[in-house]
C-alpha cells in the first residue's frame, strides 16, 4: 500500500482511533465496576465503628466520581465513534445489537444516578440508607459490563439473524446478545476489572508504605483491595482458558495467530514467545511434550489444532501483533497469580504481609502490571478478529467511513486524552496530599476559606 | 399510531429531557463563563457546583438514550445522520469530553490556577457543545440529511437554520440555567446573587425572544416543511412555548423564581416537542419517514420493552435523586 493511498484510507487511523478511545474508557470502565464494591465493604465497616474504614470510604468516593466522570464522558465518545467511524456496521447491523446497548443505557443511567446519591450523600443521609446507595452501582456495574461484552463477544461469534441474498433478515436481538461467546468472554472481564482496580489501588498504597505512610488507614487501603484481586486473581486465567477454548470453536484463526501456528496440526505443542517470519515462527521456546496446545484448547491431546494456512493471506490477521499481545497478557497473569501465592503464603506463615519492601515493590508494579494486561487482551481479542469487523460477515475495511480526516481527529484525540490523563493524575495526587496533610473536606480553590495554603506552603510545611 | 412511531415518540420524549434538563447543565457552564475571573466569580462558581453537581451525569445520560434508540430503531438514518454531519458531531463529541473532565476535576484542583484553567475548559465547553447539537438539529429540520448521496463535509450543516438552532440552543440553554440558578441561590439565602442572575436572565430572555420571533423569516425558505408544520399541526404548542416564555420574564420580573423555574422549562420543552411535532411523520425531513426508517420489529419491540423497564427502574431513582438535589436534605449545614 503506498502512502497516498494509507494518507486517503481511515482505515488504520480509525482502528488507532478506536483502539486509543476503548483502551483509555475500558480502564476506567473497570474502576467504575470494582470500585463501588470496595467503598461499600469500607463503608460497612466504618458504620460498624471503623474509623478508618469510613474516612477511606469517604476518600475513595471522591476519587471514584473524578474517574466515573470521566469514564461517562469517553463512553459517550464512543458511543458517537461507532457511527462516526464504524457505519457500515451501525447501519447494518444496528438493530442487530442495539438492543443490548439500550439495556446498558439503563445500568449507566442507574450508576449515573446512584453515584450522584451517594457522593452528595454523605453528611446527608443516614449512614445505613447511604451506603445501601451503592448496591445499584454494584449491580449496574455488572450487568452493563455484561450488555457491552456481549455487543462484543458477537462481533466475535455472531448469531440472531439470518442472511438471505445479502440482507439481513429473522433478527432476534435476544439471540444476538446470548451469542455462544459471551458467557466466558463478560466473566473474563469481570474478573479483569477487579484485578484491574484491585491492584491498582494497592499499588499507590504499596507505594506510600515503602515512602513511610503505615497508619491503619494506608493499611486498610492497601489491604481490602489486594484482597479483592486476591479473590479475582487465581480464577481468571481458568476463565481464560474457557474463553479460549470458545475461540478455538468459533474464531480458530484466531487462535491460530495467538499461537503462531502455521499450519494445521495434530497433537499440537504448545511455544512460548518468538516472531512469526515468512510462514514461521523462529526463536520460540517449544514446550517437548505433544498435545499440549491440542488438550488446551479442545481438551484431547490428540486432537487438531487449525492452522493459519487453512484461510487465504488476506483472511489472516497480523499474526506478531495478536501473539506478543496474547502472550504479554497471560505471562502478567501468571505473575499476578504468583503475586496472590506470595501474600497468602505470608499471611499463613502469620508474617506481616507489609513488612517486607520487596514484597510492597512487586505490589507497586502490579497495578500498572494489570492495566497492561487488560489492554494486551483487548488487543488480542480485536487484532486477532482482523480483517473481520463482525466475523466471517463483514470486513473491517467494508465498515469504515470514507471520509478523510479521520487522522486529524485521531490527532485530536491523542492530545485530548493524554491532557485529561495527566489532569487526572494531578488532581487525585494532590487529592492524597492533601488527605495526608490532614483536610478532610476538600474545599475547592475558589471555595469560601480563601487563607488555605498553597500547595507548595503545604509541602514546606 | 405505529410501532415505529411509539419508539420515536420515546426518543423525542429523551431528546425533551435532554434539552431542559442537559440543557440546565450546559447554560449553567455558560454563566459560570461571565462570573468573573477571579476569586470574585467563586460564590457563583461555588453555586453552580452544588446545583449541577449531583445530577449532571444522569442528565447526560438522555443523550446516549437518544443515540441508542436512534441507531437501533433507524440503523440507516443514524448513519446517514451522523455521517453527513460528522464534523459537528465530532466537535460535540470533544466538546462533552472537555466540558465533564474539566468540571470533574475544578471541584478538586490543586490550585487556584489549575481550577481556573479547568473552569475556563468547562465554561468554553458548556458553550460551544449545545452550539454544535443546535447546528445538527436545525440540519435535520431543514432537510439537509440525506439517506444515500454521500453530504459534502460542510454543506449540510452550514446553513442559516443550522445557525439558528445553534443560537437557539445556546440562548434556551442559558435562559434555563439562569433561571434554575437564580432560583437556588434565592433558595440558600444568597440574595445578592439570586438578585444579579434574576436580572440578567431577565435581559438575556427577552432577547431570546426577539432573536425567537425573528428566526421564523428565514425558516420559511430555508426549512419549509418544519416552517409549515410550526405555522400549522404545532401551532398550539408553538404558542404555549410563547406564552410560557412570556410568563417566566412576569415571573422573572416579579421576583417569583420558584414558579418561574417551571415555567421556563415548559417554554423550552414546547418548542423542543414543537420542531417533532412540526416535522412528523418525517424522521430526516424531507427524506425519509419514521416508518420507512425503521428497521427490524424485533428491535422496535425490544426497545419498548427497555422504556418500560427503565420506566420502573429508572425513573423513580431519578425522581428520588432530583428530590435529594433539591430538598434541604443535600444541603450542607455550616
Amino acid at each position: 500500500m503506498n502512502t497516498a493511498h494509507l494518507l486517503a484510507s481511515a482505515l488504520q487511523p480509525a482502528r488507532y482511533q478506536m483502539a486509543l478511545s476503548l483502551g483509555w474508557h475500558i480502564v476506567l470502565a473497570s474502576f467504575g465496576m470494582a470500585m463501588p464494591a470496595m467503598i461499600f465493604v469500607l463503608h460497612r465497616k466504618g458504620l460498624a465503628g471503623n474509623a478508618a474504614a469510613l474516612e477511606l470510604a469517604k476518600r475513595w468516593s471522591k476519587v471514584a466520581g473524578v474517574l466515573f466522570a470521566i469514564g461517562a464522558v469517553s463512553g459517550t465518545v464512543l458511543s458517537f465513534e461507532l457511527g462516526l467511524l464504524w457505519p457500515g456496521l451501525m447501519s447494518r447491523y444496528g438493530d442487530v445489537v442495539g438492543l443490548a446497548f439500550a439495556l446498558e443505557g439503563i445500568s449507566f443511567f442507574t450508576e449515573a444516578i446512584f453515584l450522584g446519591i451517594y457522593v452528595y450523600g454523605w453528611g446527608r443521609l443516614p449512614g445505613r440508607l447511604h451506603s445501601m446507595m451503592l448496591l445499584p452501582m454494584v449491580a449496574a456495574g455488572v450487568v452493563g459490563s455484561f450488555f457491552v461484552v456481549s455487543v462484543n463477544s458477537w462481533m466475535n461469534a455472531p448469531s440472531g439473524f439470518d442472511v438471505v441474498d445479502g440482507e439481513i433478515t429473522n433478527i432476534d436481538p435476544f439471540a444476538a446478545m446470548f451469542n455462544s461467546a459471551v458467557g466466558w468472554q463478560f466473566a473474563h472481564m469481570f474478573l479483569a476489572a477487579y484485578m484491574v482496580a484491585g491492584f491498582s489501588i494497592a499499588s499507590v498504597y504499596a507505594i506510600g508504605m515503602l515512602r513511610g505512610r503505615r497508619d491503619r488507614i494506608d493499611r486498610l487501603g492497601l489491604l481490602l483491595p489486594l484482597i479483592f484481586a486476591s479473590v479475582a486473581t487465581p480464577l481468571q486465567p481458568l476463565v481464560g482458558h474457557f474463553a479460549g477454548q470458545r475461540i478455538a470453536d468459533e474464531q480458530p484463526i484466531k487462535l491460530a495467530a495467538m499461537e503462531a501456528l502455521a499450519s494445521t496440526e495434530v497433537a499440537a505443542r504448545l511455544t512460548f514467545g518468538g516472531v512469526y517470519v515468512d510462514g514461521e515462527l523462529r526463536g520460540a521456546i517449544e514446550l517437548p511434550v505433544d498435545g499440549i496446545l491440542s488438550f488446551l484448547a479442545q481438551n484431547d491431546f490428540n486432537a487438531t489444532v487449525v492452522g493459519l494456512d487453512t484461510v487465504a493471506p488476506a483472511d489472516r490477521p497480523p499474526v506478531n501483533v495478536v501473539r506478543f499481545a496474547f502472550q504479554t497478557m497471560a505471562a502478567i497473569g501468571t505473575a499476578l497469580v504468583g503475586l496472590v501465592g506470595w501474600f497468602v503464603f505470608r499471611l499463613r506463615r502469620r508474617r506481616d504481609p507489609f513488612a517486607s519492601s520487596r514484597f510492597l515493590r512487586a505490589l507497586g508494579m502490579a497495578g500498572p502490571a494489570a492495566i497492561v494486561a487488560l489492554l494486551a487482551g483487548w488487543t488480542t481479542t480485536e487484532v486477532g478478529r482482523q480483517p473481520w469487523i463482525v466475523h466471517g460477515l463483514l470486513r473491517t475495511e467494508d465498515a469504515v467511513t470514507n471520509v478523510g480526516y479521520i487522522w486529524v481527529t485521531l490527532i485530536g484525540l491523542v492530545v485530548l486524552y493524554t491532557i485529561i490523563t495527566i489532569g487526572a493524575i494531578a488532581v487525585i495526587r494532590s487529592m492524597s496530599r492533601r488527605w495526608a496533610a490532614g483536610e478532610h473536606d476538600l474545599e475547592s480553590p475558589y471555595g469560601p476559606t480563601h487563607s488555605r495554603p498553597t500547595e507548595r506552603e503545604q509541602v514546606n510545611g | 399510531m405505529s410501532l415505529a412511531d411509539a419508539v420515536a415518540a420515546v426518543m423525542f420524549a429523551a431528546i425533551i429531557a435532554y434539552a431542559v434538563l442537559g440543557g440546565a447543565d450546559f447554560g449553567s457552564g455558560i454563566w459560570d463563563l461571565v462570573a468573573g475571573r477571579d476569586q470574585s466569580g467563586g460564590a457563583t462558581r461555588r453555586l453552580i457546583d452544588r446545583a449541577i453537581g449531583p445530577v449532571w451525569e444522569a442528565n447526560h445520560v438522555w443523550l446516549i438514550v437518544v443515540l441508542v434508540i436512534l441507531w437501533t430503531a433507524f440503523p440507516e438514518s443514524y448513519v446517514a445522520l451522523i455521517q453527513s454531519l460528522s464534523i459537528p458531531f465530532w466537535l460535540v463529541a470533544i466538546g462533552i469530553v472537555m466540558r465533564g473532565a474539566a468540571f470533574a476535576f475544578r471541584k478538586v484542583a490543586p490550585t487556584f490556577r489549575f481550577a481556573q484553567v479547568a473552569g475556563a475548559v468547562f465554561a468554553l465547553s458548556s458553550l460551544v457543545t449545545p452550539f454544535f447539537l443546535g447546528m445538527i438539529a436545525g440540519a435535520v429540520a431543514s432537510g439537509r440529511v440525506r439517506l444515500d448521496e454521500p453530504a459534502g463535509l460542510w454543506s449540510s450543516w452550514l446553513t442559516v437554520t443550522s445557525v439558528l438552532g445553534g443560537v437557539l440552543a445556546v440562548f434556551a440553554c442559558a435562559f434555563l440555567a439562569g433561571v434554575f440558578l437564580a432560583a437556588e441561590a434565592s433558595v440558600l439565602s444568597m440574595p445578592d446573587l439570586a438578585e444579579e442572575l434574576r436580572r440578567r436572565t431577565l435581559i438575556l430572555g427577552v432577547v431570546m425572544g426577539i432573536v425567537a420571533i425573528v428566526a421564523i423569516v428565514p425558516l420559511e425558505r430555508d426549512a419549509p416543511t418544519v416552517f409549515d408544520g410550526l405555522t400549522g399541526r404545532a401551532v398550539g404548542v408553538v404558542a404555549l412555548s410563547a406564552a410560557a416564555g412570556a410568563s417566566t420574564l412576569a415571573l422573572l420580573r416579579n421576583s417569583r423564581l420558584r414558579e418561574a423555574r417551571i415555567s421556563a422549562a415548559v417554554s423550552i420543552a414546547s418548542i423542543v416537542l414543537g420542531w417533532g411535532l412540526a416535522q412528523y411523520p418525517w424522521l430526516l425531513v424531507d427524506e425519509v419517514t419514521i416508518d420507512d426508517a425503521a428497521g427490524s420489529r424485533a428491535a422496535l419491540v425490544g426497545l419498548i420493552v427497555t422504556t418500560g423497564i427503565a420506566v420502573v427502574l429508572v425513573l423513580p431513582a431519578l425522581v428520588y435523586l432530583f428530590v435529594l438535589a433539591s430538598s434541604n436534605a443535600l444541603d450542607r449545614e455550616g
